[in-house]
């Protein structure tokens, strides 16, 4: 059962949130912090799986923006990786290229998107999406805000 | 006339622009008065800019509950636009505690019947995102109708609503049964998907549908061939597997069905070895589906063959350099060690080499994997493997690793002397993470093994004059130093190479570590009575001695105080009985790992002599007393308190589990309580292996109408008994014969006296508290012969 779905940058700063189950406000601002730095202390080496607390938590890192789901132990962990990264394609190919600007300014589409690509039913395709079969990863690229533009870090 | 209002993407730039918190706050709370004023107006036109806005700030931490009943009026509204900001804030704002939420219902219901197709999908997701029980039963129908309907984006959601009104009201199922066996013969991916969701949760809710739905056994096991034999397809490849994720759901769903049910099985094992196989694994999609298949195979009875090819797979994961993957394998063979362990034993060298990983979660399952795979005949190389892994180790997996260590030791220790050496070699290096009772094992093994008291206190005096920090070697040191001081004196041992020691060195060791700042109280104790017992071992005179002894007769700690005092006395008055009174300790029978070795001594003393002043060391146990109910045959009124499972809980619990799988014996079970519905029954288990050890499992059923909440049991038996409670499954009984909590007690009786056991319940029934302390009679006769 995914307990939670987070977009959190490096600062702290989140973009989108969703819990699935009741977690008092004041929480959240606090498991988002807590969250976001066992994320950034670890390496790019390390797995990306962290136990946290009583559930897991899975991330992925795209540029300054990190995708955490925390599960519980019932679910399949690379069943949630792939999840994530499809996630982030549907994105893709609705912004063309998304960033985190985008990110940031369209909660309301986000928030939609993320409500079809709902826990244990995985990714329903809402938006139409051929996904390549190539080489998903490089198609889909993150722009850091901060550089407008033209660098795109492959993802992790 | 306001200010035209801010749009959404102004609001947002403007917070991104402030640069300090306080100027954020500022900023928020400068719209969040324009937009209360603009709820206040009741204007129709912008409302739905300004829900917007709140939902944004909502997300960023700031309290938007103004906003609960601006949702209602958007989701009333007949315009898209408005309908969709309402729903989106009702999911995010209203929940099951708000009293605002079931005004929604009447909406969604109108907009389930009458709306347009993207309407529909609207309301269809906000039931399942925040749908209470009250509001699911009064849908339940209406969903249902929406199964079946002609346009696949509709019957997604609709199924999906389906699953989350089955996890709230597991009594609506019955609805949805029929329509499932329709919508296995979808085509669409993402209706099938859903389907099988579907058909997950309702059979693991219900024996009586998983029976029915192992009918389709064949269906699924037919879509899941096809799916892996088709080629590439653009619309559902990911890297190459062809819509991993239904695969996964298929799996997950197979395993469910199959377990404990051999038929099944035997339909789908053709299918695994296919998908075991023919998966490409070069990428994580095909990992993913892979990892499902090992753990379907494990948990369903299948063919031995089948389940080396499992394990074997997982062994290749191990060896594979991409992390994750590494992980998820340990995870699984940890799993998979009680069934099927020599199996996993041939990966032994693997795991071992992944305790070297740096990373933290990685290095944590391969602790726990090489703990659970240490038996008697690689004890000795996994011990080796482990110390060098305790010196290098996090410090948080310090007190695992020490645990887990010594109870290895324990169990697989070859020879004694190995054994002492282990547990030396431990305290040495993570003495002040080892569990309380190191201290008593060890000083119980070293007065068990006559022939090691020369060497181990040799060792013991070694490892004590380098280094007096570490409070449990301190402890077990001084005891030894003042058993067996006069072994020590003598000056050969085969063993190791001769130490020349003075009486002197020895009384200025203990003396510093009396006097040592980093000493407990507990290691002062042990100092003073070791010194004092050397009075007699040592053949010098004892005026150091008595001299030290005086000292501490006036120190503030008042447990040092009265045993300098007593010493004292027997200095001086009682003189003639010292030697008598200070002799060696008898070995002691295990007395179990509360037991204080100083109640010992008192016991010992007491014996030789009730004229002098017995030294009565108050008991200093560790544990406090739950309760004090029993009043046993005996005087005395202390007895073992219940012990609750030791904080590294997993990991104990992981050790214990090869060694009590209790078979069934048949001793009648027993029903000890009833009150307004409420019924407790105890079962009794005594393993073939361990006589003296009983197994009693509690199991609270609710029959009334009404929940127990906040139920806690516990329990004291009589003084020679140890009894250990494990942690209960849960603390709530949902009323009619809701989930029942169970909870195993286990009862060690060693002197096989007749076992009285006494429980105290508390919980809340009715909402009313409850309390009930009474003794179990009728306790079968088996039980503790």
């Amino acid at each position: 059962m995914i307990k939670f779905f987070l977009m959190v940058n490096k600062q702290g700063q989140t973009r989108l949130s969703k819990y699935y189950e009741h977690v008092d406000i004041n929480k959240r601002t606090l498991l988002e912090t807590e969250v976001i730095k066992s994320c950034l202390s670890r390496s790019n080496e390390q797995c990306s799986f962290i136990e946290y607390k009583d559930f897991k938590l899975i991330y992925r890192q795209y540029a300054a923006l990190f995708i955490v789901v925390g599960v519980n132990d019932t679910e399949n962990e690379m069943a949630i990786y792939e999840f994530i990264h499809n996630f982030v394609e549907v994105l893709d190919e609705y912004f063309s290229r998304v960033s985190e600007l985008d990110v940031s300014f369209s909660t309301t589409v986000l928030h939609s998107t993320r409500h079809r690509v709902k826990p244990e039913a995985e990714p329903i395709d809402e938006l139409p999406k051929t996904c390549s079969a190539g080489e998903p990863q490089e198609a889909c690229c993150l722009t850091d805000d901060s550089f407008r533009g033209s660098v795109s870090t492959p993802i992790c | 006339m306001v200010a035209p209002s801010l749009k959404l993407q102004d609001l947002i730039e403007e917070i991104r622009g402030a640069k300090t918190q306080a100027q954020e706050r500022e900023v928020i709370q400068k719209e969040c008065a324009h937009i209360r004023a603009s709820f206040r107006e009741g204007d129709p036109l912008h409302r739905h800019r300004q829900l917007a806005k709140l939902l944004y700030v909502h997300m960023l931490g700031y309290p938007a509950h103004f906003g609960q009943m601006e949702c209602l009026k958007l989701i009333a509204s007949p315009r898209f636009t408005d309908k969709r900001v309402g729903y989106l804030g009702a999911m995010l704002l209203l929940d099951e505690r708000q009293d605002a939420h079931l005004l929604i219902t009447n909406s969604i219901k109108n907009d389930l019947s009458q709306g347009i197709q993207p309407v529909q999908g609207l309301a269809l997701c906000t039931l399942s995102t925040m749908g209470s029980a009250e509001m699911c039963q009064d849908l339940a129908t209406e969903v249902e109708k929406l199964l079946l309907q002609p346009s696949p984006y509709v019957r997604k959601k609709a199924i999906l609503t389906a699953v989350h009104i089955i996890r709230k009201v597991p009594e609506l199922s019955n609805i949805f049964l029929p329509s499932c066996a329709q919508l296995l013969h979808e085509r669409h991916h993402g209706v099938l998907l859903g389907t099988i969701t579907l058909i997950t949760e309702l059979c693991e809710r219900s024996p009586a549908a998983l029976r029915h739905f192992r009918k389709v056994v064949p269906q699924l096991v037919q879509k899941l061939r096809t799916l892996v034999t088709t080629g590439y397809s653009t619309e559902h490849s990911i890297s190459g597997v062809s819509d991993p994720f239904l695969q996964v759901q298929i799996l997950r769903l197979l395993r469910i069905l199959g377990r404990n049910h051999e038929e099944s099985s035997e339909a789908m094992n053709d299918l695994l070895a296919q998908v075991a196989t023919n998966t490409d694994t070069s990428r994580n999609a095909g990992s993913a589906v892979l990892f499902e298949t090992v753990l379907t195979i494990m948990d369903i009875p299948s063919a031995a063959g089948l389940r080396v090819l499992a394990i074997n797979i997982l062994g290749r994961f191990l060896l594979h350099s991409d992390k994750n993957i590494r992980y998820v394998a340990l995870m699984s063979l940890l799993r998979l060690v009680q069934s099927d362990h020599n199996a996993v034993q041939r990966h032994r060298p693997t795991v071992v080499d992944c305790l070297q990983e740096t990373d933290a979660s990685l290095s944590r399952r391969a602790l726990e994997l090489s703990l659970a795979l240490v038996n008697s005949s690689n004890v000795r190389a996994m011990t080796r493997e482990l110390q060098a892994f305790l010196e290098s180790c996090p410090p948080d997996l310090r007190a695992d690793c020490a645990s887990g260590i010594l109870l290895a030791a324990e169990r697989f220790a070859p020879t004694k002397r190995w054994h002492m050496d282990t547990i030396l070699h431990v305290l040495t290096t993570a003495g002040t993470y080892v569990r309380d009772d190191a201290v008593a094992n060890l000083t119980q093994l070293i007065a068990g093994a006559q022939e090691l008291h020369a060497y181990s206190v040799r060792r013991l005096y070694s490892a004590l004059a380098e280094d007096i920090s570490q409070q449990p070697l301190v402890q077990v040191a001084a005891w030894c130093i003042g058993e067996y001081g006069d072994l020590l004196l003598e000056g050969n041992c085969e063993d190791i190479e001769p130490l020349q020691v003075e009486e002197e060195e020895v009384l200025a060791l203990l003396e510093r570590v009396l006097q040592s700042h980093m000493s407990l109280p507990a290691t002062r104790g042990y100092a003073l009575t070791a010194l004092m017992k050397l009075s007699t071992r040592l053949r010098g005179d004892n005026n150091r001695i008595r001299q030290v002894v005086s000292i501490y007769g006036s120190c503030l700690d008042v447990e040092l105080q009265q045993r300098a005092v007593e010493y004292n006395a027997l200095f001086r008055k009682y003189d003639h009985m010292r030697a008598a009174i200070l002799e060696k300790m008898p070995l002691v029978e295990r007395g179990g790992p509360q037991v204080d070795e100083e109640a010992k001594e008192s016991k010992a003393a007491a014996k030789l002599s009730e004229a002098a002043p017995v030294p009565a060391e108050p008991q200093a146990s560790k544990l406090l007393d739950l309760l004090d109910l029993l009043d046993g045959p005996s005087e005395d009124a202390q007895h073992p308190p219940p012990l609750d499972p030791s904080p590294g809980g997993a990991l104990v619990q992981l050790l214990d589990l090869p060694y009590a799988p209790p078979p069934p014996a048949p001793i009648p079970s027993l029903k000890v309580f009833e009150r307004e519905g409420v019924q407790l029954n105890l079962s009794f288990i005594r393993p073939p292996g361990t006589p003296a050890l009983l197994l009693i499992t509690v199991t609270v059923t609710n029959s009334s109408g009404g929940d127990v909440t906040h139920f806690i049991c516990q329990a004291a038996v009589p003084k020679s008994f140890q009894l250990q409670l494990q942690a209960p499954t849960g603390d709530t009984v949902p009323a009619q014969g809701g989930l029942p909590i169970t909870q195993l007690f286990r009862i060690l009786n060693p002197n096989k006296t007749p076992l009285r056991l006494k429980l105290r319940l508390t919980y809340n029934h009715f909402g009313q508290p409850v309390q009930e302390i009474f003794e179990v009679n009728n306790l079968p006769v088996e039980t503790w012969q």
